[in-house]
């Protein structure tokens, strides 16, 4: 009971929101200026964005897109958790869509258990690639953000090789894809007025959910948290490092394997040569963004669909196409400095009140208390933290 | 596992919220205007200042501003960009009150036969793609007859009997480039040797980096290959710049006349034709229909026979075998010679 007065205590709130807040902040200063610096009215754009972003149909085509950007955002955290960088969702989701909907196109089985193979197919093919990279770091000590970018263009090839018509791909057009997914294996839509949801939108929800529990609630989310911590100390605990490593790479690629289903599963049916690429770096930066927390993730995941909703408009409206870009790249770099100037800051006034205490005590010099060995365990703990955030960056 | 409970019940709350949220308010259709205010014009990756294939399709709208007195709304697509975004891009544009609106690229295939349907009263225009609605039009060209014909240049102008093809995405489109070209140049001299390679195998950053195309034409040139066709967008820049280093090496060009591009302008004493795509004809042809009330339908079909595709001749560099090239084209449009459309 008391740990939940402390965490809502009035300073922890104030602290929790310094951060968000100063961000969107300096965000919303530094946009401005960029679009004053080409010559138009920022005011009037972030009318332009509010107003067109609120639209119903915005408000749906916004959490289409987001579905992909949650589950890439997800599938990135789990690794960033553990001190691992995994940059290769990008090609762990487009190999597990393909063979997922080369899998879907050839089956004919009844269609809640087709939907059920198809899943299966893509997180394993996107755990076994991502497993890959796992098993390299583990076996030959290869660094897992050299392999992942690798394997992205890997993935890319073989897909290529695959996506011909003599293959695995059928022509239409001037498009190659995939036999189409039979109708009855396709996920259900919610209803709503004048576009429908996306159904995909609960296997996000699950995932956050999961990712909520496994990470913040077993004994092996504890063990991620430790290994990405500090590995030798989780090893001294007879945490088994290497397994980890494996473990949350497989686990980090199955998420991977996900991305492209709303689009599989809910769009396109297929996969093709105009299939979605590049969600996976999105998913970096939502992940960046949402502070690898679950409804963090989320309303970062949302607020990218909201700028590319409304950066079309932006540019009907005669601003520049690539003002939505700079913001997106001001958005990252403001809260990721935010974070670190709030944790510096509550740092220093957390050692100061230390050491008043401690010179109150009239004890100078001597490390007595059970206070300044804490603050010293807490100065550790932030400072790997802060070595983390400089990795992951 | 009270607190779970909570908390489940709050995010279920929250999720419920935000789709009650999401059924109502006005939609942006609802509150677009109706008046036509001209032509819609959406680009592919590129943009209008691609030197190519886009730059072709906004002279066309360029000469419909003059002549027509119409104006011009112009959009461009981003890199890596989805369905979703490009639905939205023409919704944007036929919403308010744009007509036509023309999709360049066949990547606007799927999205605009589809928006097409929400607009019945809107004509709308894809290039390179095929229509599948009543009120869109498939303008499409027969890319791999004039690839044949500067096939046909290119093997009478190599000194070292080795020429190639840098295409931008390995996908249909670009290997009916391909497929002409080959055989062009196989059927004028069977022992040339063509190397085919692309920028790309799937992804359309293929039509937008030149980097990557100058550095396959190093590659080329450096195995002694000394006649280059280019057909990627975009990227083709790249490669002519490179070309233009060497001595002796040409360029072949593509969609435009990129001997008369005024961002080649340095490279051009290096650029022996290019095939071009009459773009500009085909997208000026649409504009006027609607113009006149009596819009285009179904698929038009641009070929060497209706002066859809031609051969460039800026620079003269190929007068001299003018006639071989005269000599195809009469096959070709005779049916004598039938150009594959595939490799």
């Amino acid at each position: 009971m008391s740990r939940l007065k402390d965490k809502f205590s009035a300073q922890a709130v104030l602290q929790a929101l310094a951060a968000p807040a100063l961000a969107l902040l300096t965000a919303f200063v530094l946009s401005s200026a960029v679009i004053a610096a080409t010559g138009k009215d920022p005011f009037h754009a972030f009318y332009v964005m509010i107003d067109f972003g609120s639209k119903s149909d915005s408000q749906v085509w916004i959490i289409n897109k987001a579905i992909p950007y949650y589950l890439s955002a997800a599938a990135v955290a789990i690794g960033f958790r553990m001190n691992l960088f995994n940059i290769g969702v990008d090609g762990q989701y487009r190999v597990a869509a393909f063979f997922a909907a080369v899998v879907g196109g050839a089956l004919a089985l009844p269609g809640v258990l087709q939907i059920g193979v198809i899943i299966v197919v893509a997180m394993a093919v996107g755990a076994l690639w991502a497993g890959i990279a796992g098993v390299l770091k583990t076996t030959r000590g290869v660094s897992e953000v050299i392999t992942t970018i690798m394997l992205n263009s890997i993935a890319g090839s073989l897909i290529g090789y695959f996506l011909s018509e003599d293959k695995l791909a059928v022509k239409d057009g001037n498009l190659f894809h995939t036999p189409t997914i039979p109708e009855a294996a396709r996920f259900f839509l919610i209803p709503t007025s004048p576009d429908p949801i996306y159904g995909t939108v609960v296997i996000a929800a699950v995932i956050g959910l999961a990712y909520w529990f496994v990470l913040g609630r077993t004994r092996f989310g504890f063990d991620l948290r430790a290994v990405g911590r500090s590995e030798s100390a989780a090893s001294a605990s007879g945490v088994s490092v290497r397994r980890m490593v494996v473990t949350s790479m497989v686990l980090s690629g199955a998420v991977a394997g996900l991305v492209g289903m709303p689009t599989l599963l809910n769009k396109s049916f297929s996969y093709g040569t105009d299939f979605p690429t590049g969600v996976g770096f999105t998913g970096i930066a939502i992940a960046l963004l949402g502070r690898n927390h679950p409804i963090g993730m989320a309303l970062a995941a949302l607020l990218w669909g909201f700028l590319e909703r409304t950066g079309i408009q932006l540019e009907f409206e005669g601003y520049a196409q690539e003002i939505v870009g700079v913001m997106q790249g001001i958005i990252v770099l403001c809260v990721v400095i935010a974070y670190e100037i709030v944790r510096r800051t509550v740092l220093r006034r957390q050692q100061s009140a230390v050491g008043a205490e401690l010179s109150a005590q009239g004890t100078p010099g001597a490390p007595a208390g059970p206070d300044a060995a804490e603050a010293q365990d807490g100065k550790s703990a932030q400072s790997t933290q802060s070595k983390k955030a400089g990795t992951t960056a | 596992m009270r607190r779970v409970t909570k908390l489940a019940a709050a995010v279920t709350a929250t999720a419920a919220l935000a789709l009650t949220a999401t059924a109502c308010g006005e939609s942006s259709t609802e509150s677009g205007g109706k008046k036509n205010k001209g032509v819609g014009l959406a680009f592919d990756v590129g943009g209008r200042d691609d030197h190519s294939f886009n730059e072709a399709a906004a002279r066309g709208t360029d000469k419909a501003e003059k002549e027509l007195g119409v104006k011009t709304k112009e959009m461009t697509a981003g890199n890596n960009e989805t369905e979703e975004t490009r639905e939205q891009r023409l919704t944007s544009l036929a919403k308010a009150g744009y007509n036509p609106v023309i999709g360049v690229g066949f990547n606007y295939g799927k999205s605009v036969n589809k928006v097409a349907k929400e607009f019945p009263d809107t004509t709308f225009g894809v290039v390179d793609e095929q229509s599948h609605a009543k009120n869109v039009v498939g303008m499409t060209f027969a890319e791999n007859e004039a690839s044949y014909l500067v096939g046909v240049a290119a093997a009478k102008k190599t000194k070292t009997n080795k020429v190639s093809f840098i295409g931008g995405v390995d996908n249909a489109l670009i290997q009916k480039f391909e497929a002409g070209y080959v055989k062009g140049v196989k059927d004028t001299n069977p022992k040339i040797k063509v190397e085919v390679d692309y920028l790309y195998k799937e992804s359309d950053k293929g039509f937008n980096d030149p980097a990557r195309a100058k550095n396959m034409a190093k590659g080329m040139l450096a195995r002694g290959n000394d006649v280059i066709y280019t057909a990627a967008g975009q990227s083709g820049a790249g490669s002519i710049e490179q070309i233009s280093k060497k001595k002796g090496a040409w360029a072949i060009g593509v969609d435009s006349d990129q001997y008369r591009q005024k961002g080649l302008e340095k490279y051009k004493d290096a650029i022996l034709t290019s095939s071009v795509k009459n773009v500009d004809v085909a997208v000026y042809e649409l504009i006027k229909s609607v113009k006149d009330g009596k819009p285009l339908k179904g698929n038009q079909t641009f070929s060497l026979k209706e002066k859809g595709v031609s051969v460039a001749t800026s620079g003269g560099f190929i007068d001299d075998i003018k006639g071989d090239i005269d000599k195809a084209t009469e096959k070709i449009v005779s049916g004598e010679i039938k150009v594959p459309t595939r490799p």
